[in-house]
């Protein structure tokens, strides 16, 4: 170790992966994935597995992924829902592993909501 | 390294492993490869989280579930339910969480923690302790790199010796005059010994703090070391704390990989290295004196003082002789200035302390609270009251050394001298609960026949009068006691306080001696052959047995 910066490399580099334990702050992204029974049948473990393949790719680390049973919308399973800080939550039906690619790329990083897989409420 | 949706930390603190958090880490691992979700889910060993009487416990993240007295068969519906499915399993959860019956808390939220001020456990139960990476994300070793570039080592003596912190292993001698003894000598070699030779019974908090955060203890060592100018340090532990010591020499290892002990630390020319030397289990080793000896190869007797070891310590070098809990406040101290410390805690006493309750209390187990709080908080607030409806007899602060407190002293605040003043005393910190089911006389006989083991023999005060102690209240205890008994225990008490050499036998008497203040008449009943408690085997009223 020769000086403070290079603690601080090892610093920000080792946060990142504790960033969850942090809890749920207001801060945060949070995507969540139906996995009631329905949802898995319908495939929301590959969901689940994009959503953190991406996640890691981007290198995104102020984005919680939390799970959450069925809420009665089976047909539209999987259902995956983005909350961005200070925004509606918004939920999107039949969420293939591609797609949840896309709603990352295009939702969580930029910013528009993808109206044509949205579920209407 | 991927992603990972979810932490799971399991206790492996010393409580929890013997309680089987071995076994249910196992199973849940386990449990998670049969789920598939090794890839989205991370396990992680952590220290101490305080609940020890409901280990194992584990914590889940992002949530912050605490789930506690878990077994391995459990597992499957923690992974199937919670991991896979993110629902909580309300049945295991915490039991403070669901008296808020809110299915989903916090651990901050969730009442265990909310009347606790963490310093010292800061990243217990919070992180890997094997992990450096961890550490050094929580702020770890910037004390150390901003004491190392800023700071001169009259600086940070002066911080240390602003901030008020008190010794943390007993005594509570101010830790900063302690540093200023030795820092302007000059002397060819110092060293710095870290004294976790946690010898009081009830005690376990070093061993939890080094469990649960070694590198805390290293950085603070290497920070003592720049201060006073010692270039080696030695951490003295006690034998039987297998997993303490695998824990401290694998954070040394990494330590020492990354430069952070070694040879010219954070490039500023500083050297600093340390060494780990275990304890046989004497008790009197935990006098630093004794541990001096006892490092040097010697039997493990208490030295005449002075000289102190500030001047004349380890192999006649000036010694800074720190314990666990003591440097474990430095890092913090450094980092945020004395100010910051002054303001947590009382005046006389700032910053917190951590106990280890235990005895007829409800949540026992380790705890961090500010100086000063109250032994009512501590029992009915933090502790959770005296379980199975009984009432609060006593409370014995500081361990066996330590003085017995009756219920008039509960709004006294724990700190070194109120408690001093009531004649017990802060000491280590553990705290022993009893409660009314129970006899003076038998708490007291147990109390001497400990002293009567440890005492080292060296002096006469001691060795015979932790003997007779132990002699006369086994006396009483069996009816057989003379009618000068409580007259006797008296006098000894207070020859072995004023002549024993060193603070074993000077204290040992300190429970007797406010047990004969506040419970007297409990005591002088045995003399008449009555145990009022009916604990102690006394035929009524009669003198036989």
């Amino acid at each position: 170790m020769k000086s403070l910066d290079e603690l601080a490399k090892i610093r920000d580099e080792a946060r990142k992966k504790m960033e969850i334990r942090a809890g749920e702050s207001g801060e945060k992204t949070k995507i969540i994935v139906g996995m009631g029974t329905c949802g898995i049948a319908a495939g929301a473990r590959e969901t689940m597995g994009a959503v953190l393949q991406e996640l890691e790719k981007r290198n995104l680390d102020n984005v919680l992924v939390t799970q959450t049973g069925c809420v009665g919308l089976c047909e539209q399973e999987p259902i995956l829902e983005v909350e961005i800080p200070g925004q509606p939550r918004i939920s999107y039906g039949k969420v293939s592993a591609e797609k949840a690619r896309q709603i990352i790329a295009r939702h969580v990083v930029n910013g528009n909501i993808i109206g044509e897989w949205v579920i209407n409420r | 390294m991927s992603y990972f949706r979810a932490h799971v930390l399991v206790c492996a603190g010393t409580p929890c492993m013997l309680k089987g958090a071995g076994a249910v880490k196992d199973a849940l691992c386990r449990e998670i490869e049969r789920a598939g979700l090794q890839e989205e889910v991370r396990v992680v060993e952590t220290g101490c989280l305080g609940p020890c009487d409901d280990g194992p416990v584990i914590v889940v993240y992002p949530e912050g579930v605490m789930y506690s007295k878990l077994k391995p068969e459990e597992m499957s519906r923690i992974v199937q339910q919670h991991l896979l499915k993110g629902r909580v399993v309300e049945d295991l959860v915490y039991r403070a969480e669901k008296e808020k019956a809110k299915p989903v808390v916090s651990l901050e939220e969730q009442g265990y923690l909310d009347r606790q001020y963490r310093i010292v456990l800061r990243n217990c139960g919070r992180i890997d302790p094997d992990s450096i990476e961890e550490y050094i994300a929580n702020g770890g070793y910037e004390a150390l790199g901003k004491a190392l570039t800023t700071m001169t080592p009259e600086q940070v003596v002066a911080t240390v010796k602003d901030s008020g912190l008190r010794g943390r292993g007993g005594a509570g001698f101010p830790t900063g005059l302690k540093w200023s003894f030795t820092a302007p000598i000059a002397a060819d070699q110092k060293y710095i010994i870290c004294n976790a030779d946690e010898g009081e019974p009830g005690t376990f908090k070093d061993r939890l703090i080094l469990e649960g955060d070694p590198h805390s203890i290293i950085e603070a060592m290497a920070i003592a070391g720049y201060a006073v100018g010692a270039d080696q340090g030695i951490v003295y532990i006690r034998g039987e704390y297998h997993l303490s010591i695998e824990r401290l020499q694998r954070a040394a290892a990494r330590a020492r990989e990354l430069g952070l002990l070694g040879k010219d630390i954070f490039g500023t020319g500083f050297n600093f290295d340390l060494q780990i030397r275990t304890g046989a289990g004497a008790y009197v080793c935990g006098e630093e004196t004794a541990l001096i000896e006892s490092l040097e190869g010697k039997r493990g007797e208490p030295r005449l003082k002075p000289p102190y070891p500030g001047v004349a310590g380890l192999w006649g070098k000036p010694t800074v002789v720190n314990n666990v809990e003591t440097l474990a406040n430095i890092p913090p101290i450094i980092l945020k200035g004395a100010e910051w410390f002054r303001g947590i805690g009382t005046e006389k006493t700032p910053g917190t302390k951590v106990f280890t309750m235990l005895g007829d209390i409800t949540n026992q187990g380790l705890i961090e609270v500010p100086m000063g709080i109250t032994l009512r908080e501590v029992i009915y607030g933090v502790g959770g009251g005296i379980p199975n409806g009984r009432g609060f007899k006593l409370a014995q602060t500081g361990g066996t050394s330590g003085g017995c407190l009756p219920k008039e002293f509960l709004d006294l605040p724990m700190d070194y001298d109120s408690l001093a003043e009531a004649g017990s005393a802060l000491g280590s910190g553990a705290l022993l609960v009893i409660d009314d089911s129970h006899c003076i006389v038998d708490v007291l006989r147990s109390f001497m026949k400990f002293f009567q083991h440890e005492s080292c023999g060296q002096c006469t005060p001691c060795r015979e009068g932790t003997a007779r102690l132990y002699q006369l209240f086994s006396d009483l205890a069996a009816g057989k006691a003379g009618q000068d008994a409580v007259q006797l225990i008296k006098e000894l008490c207070q020859t072995m306080q004023l002549s024993s050499l060193c603070g074993l036998g000077q204290s040992a008497p300190n429970g007797v001696v406010t047990a004969l203040q506040y419970f007297e008449e409990e005591i002088q009943k045995h003399v008449a052959g009555e145990c009022p408690a009916g604990v102690c085997r006394i035929s009524m009223g009669s003198r036989a047995v």
